[in-house]
């Protein structure tokens, strides 16, 4: 590096500096102002309504709220066990479905075959749909080793949907990575499959990761669905106790707890997101 | 007065200064050439001209403006510049005509016969008539360079900005990139360039300046530059070039 010479910030800098300090505070001041008027806004707009009064005593009742909670807040464990198992198992059939797509060798096109007739069927089969034959059809089979827990069927039920999209955004991440990659370990000797393991996945896993959490921010809120086979999960509960005194109180709880399991994944999302933009930008 | 004036620019990234202090001068209908090795701070400086870096410290004016002053209006600066790129940055999907009118039409306003007739007046002048309704990926690496080109002129700028514009080709394709930039000169064009192509660079430039650490260690008309440098440095520089057979 060659001795060049030092820098003194000038005058002129400093002036330059100061002014976009004084932008970054009057934009912050704006953006504060036009959140506070937002808000005002709607908030008036609602209490305005004709039947705000009903509204308020049947959603926002403090009394049920603070009854429903805790039986609300134990069937939303069973929601967070039920994503968590369900979670991993997803990526699991996602990645071998999404491969066994991709397999070229002409022995295996009935596995090809298979794979994208269960990504078309589960795709096309609404959730709810796929949880109501899971949960009343396979029990009813009376096979021997067919859980009949219906938070084991509900997780059955959730792998299978949610698989068959999983899968397609694997293969999308696949094919995003240039062929020239492929061709480059092919080069050196690797196999189909090795070069698909040490070269391809790991560029895919890497663009596939925010498409996927929102595919799992969306599974979050489908635990949901388990209720309609009666698992005992938040909702199921929330609905018991709107039964017991006829107030929508606890759907509201319900509503709440799932919001605030999906927004920090919804921030960890966008954080990802912009960490990949701003790799790309530099 | 000059067309472009740069006068003590400073750009760090992070710990790293790029740019330390940087003293330059473009004259209406001159051809600067920036010379110096890769991390010199070539591209830099072209990047600070168009306001794509925001400079640390040290003035830029284009035209007497002062276009580093925070409170400029960045694309009224930009409409006056044309820039073109080592990896000529052509949008894909739009066609060879839609990639020269799109900023004729959407900033300058220009109704879209006459953008379309005054594109078409340009792709001929370069021998890419036929290409109009092309897309990009169908054309050669030298003629989507030569579209970028046509594209920057589009919009009838002051200077035109050129960023190792031929790093990318292949010496046959150099040659045609290298043939509409000469035109450009002829045609009293003002130009500010990187390049590795010391030949061209001598032939063409009226001032050439070598970089070497984020300091414009020494400038001067091709002949002084090349035959007879004042600094150990450039004397250097060019051995290196003159073995590696590129001179």
């Amino acid at each position: 590096m060659t001795a060049g010479p030092t820098w003194v910030k000038s005058e002129r800098q400093q002036e330059r500096e100061r002014f976009r300090r004084s932008q970054g505070r009057r934009n912050a001041s704006i953006a504060t102002a036009s959140v506070v008027v937002f808000v005002v806004l709607l908030a008036t707009i609602a209490t305005n309504a004709p039947g705000w009064t009903r509204v308020q005593a049947a959603f926002f009742n403090a009394e049920v709220f603070r009854e429903s909670l805790p039986d609300v807040a134990e069937g939303f464990l069973l929601n967070i066990k039920i994503f968590l198992i369900t979670e991993p198992l997803v990526l699991v059939v996602g990645l071998l479905v999404a491969l066994a797509r991709n397999v070229k060798s002409p022995a295996f096109l009935p596995i090809r075959a298979l794979a994208t007739l269960y990504v078309d069927v589960f795709r096309g089969v609404p959730t709810l749909l796929v949880i109501y034959l899971v949960g009343f059809g396979l029990p009813a089979l009376r096979l021997q080793g067919i859980p009949s827990d219906p938070a084991t069927l509900g997780i059955i039920a959730l792998t299978l949907s949610y698989g068959a999209y999983v899968a397609e955004v694997f293969r999308a991440g696949i094919d995003s990575v240039h062929p020239s990659q492929m061709a480059a370990a092919r080069s050196l000797g690797l196999s189909q499959a090795k070069a698909m393991r040490f070269v391809v996945l790991p560029q895919a896993t890497r663009t596939v990761v925010p498409p996927l959490l929102n595919d799992f921010i969306s599974l979050q809120k489908d635990t949901a669905l388990v209720a309609t086979i009666g698992a005992l999960e938040a909702l199921r509960q929330a609905q018991i106790h709107t039964l017991d005194n006829f107030n929508y109180t606890p759907y509201l709880v319900a509503a709440l707890l799932f919001i605030l399991l999906t927004i920090p994944m919804a921030r960890f999302t966008d954080h990802l997101a912009e960490r990949t933009r701003r790799r790309r930008g530099a | 007065m000059s067309l472009l004036s740069i006068e003590g620019v400073w750009k760090h990234f992070g710990d790293h200064s790029v740019l330390r202090g940087v003293d330059l001068e473009v004259h209406a209908h001159e051809v600067v050439t920036l010379i110096g090795a890769s991390g010199s701070g070539k591209s830099t400086l072209l990047r600070c001209a168009n306001l794509l870096e925001t400079v640390d410290d040290g003035v830029i004016r284009l035209d007497g403006e002062e276009i580093t002053d925070p409170r400029v209006d960045v694309d009224g600066v930009r409409k006056q510049l044309g820039i073109v790129f080592q990896a000529y940055n052509l949008f894909p999907h739009m066609t060879v005509l839609a990639n020269i009118t799109l900023a004729p039409r959407q900033v300058h306003g220009v109704p879209k016969e006459r953008a379309e007739e005054e594109a078409r007046d340009l792709l001929s002048r370069f021998g890419l008539a036929d290409k109009a309704g092309a897309y990009p990926d169908q054309l050669s690496g030298g003629q989507q360079q030569r579209v970028a080109v046509v594209r920057a002129l589009a919009t009838r700028p002051k200077l035109i900005l050129l960023d190792e514009v031929t790093s990318a080709l292949d010496p046959e394709l150099v040659r045609e990139v290298l043939g509409i930039i000469r035109e450009l000169k002829e045609s009293g064009m003002t130009m500010l360039l990187t390049t590795h192509e010391m030949s061209f660079c001598r032939e063409i430039s009226d001032t050439v300046c070598f970089l070497d650490g984020g300091v414009l260690l020494e400038k001067g008309p091709p002949e002084q530059l090349f035959d007879d440098p004042h600094h150990e440095r450039t004397r250097a520089f060019l051995q290196g070039v003159r073995e590696s057979g590129r001179l």
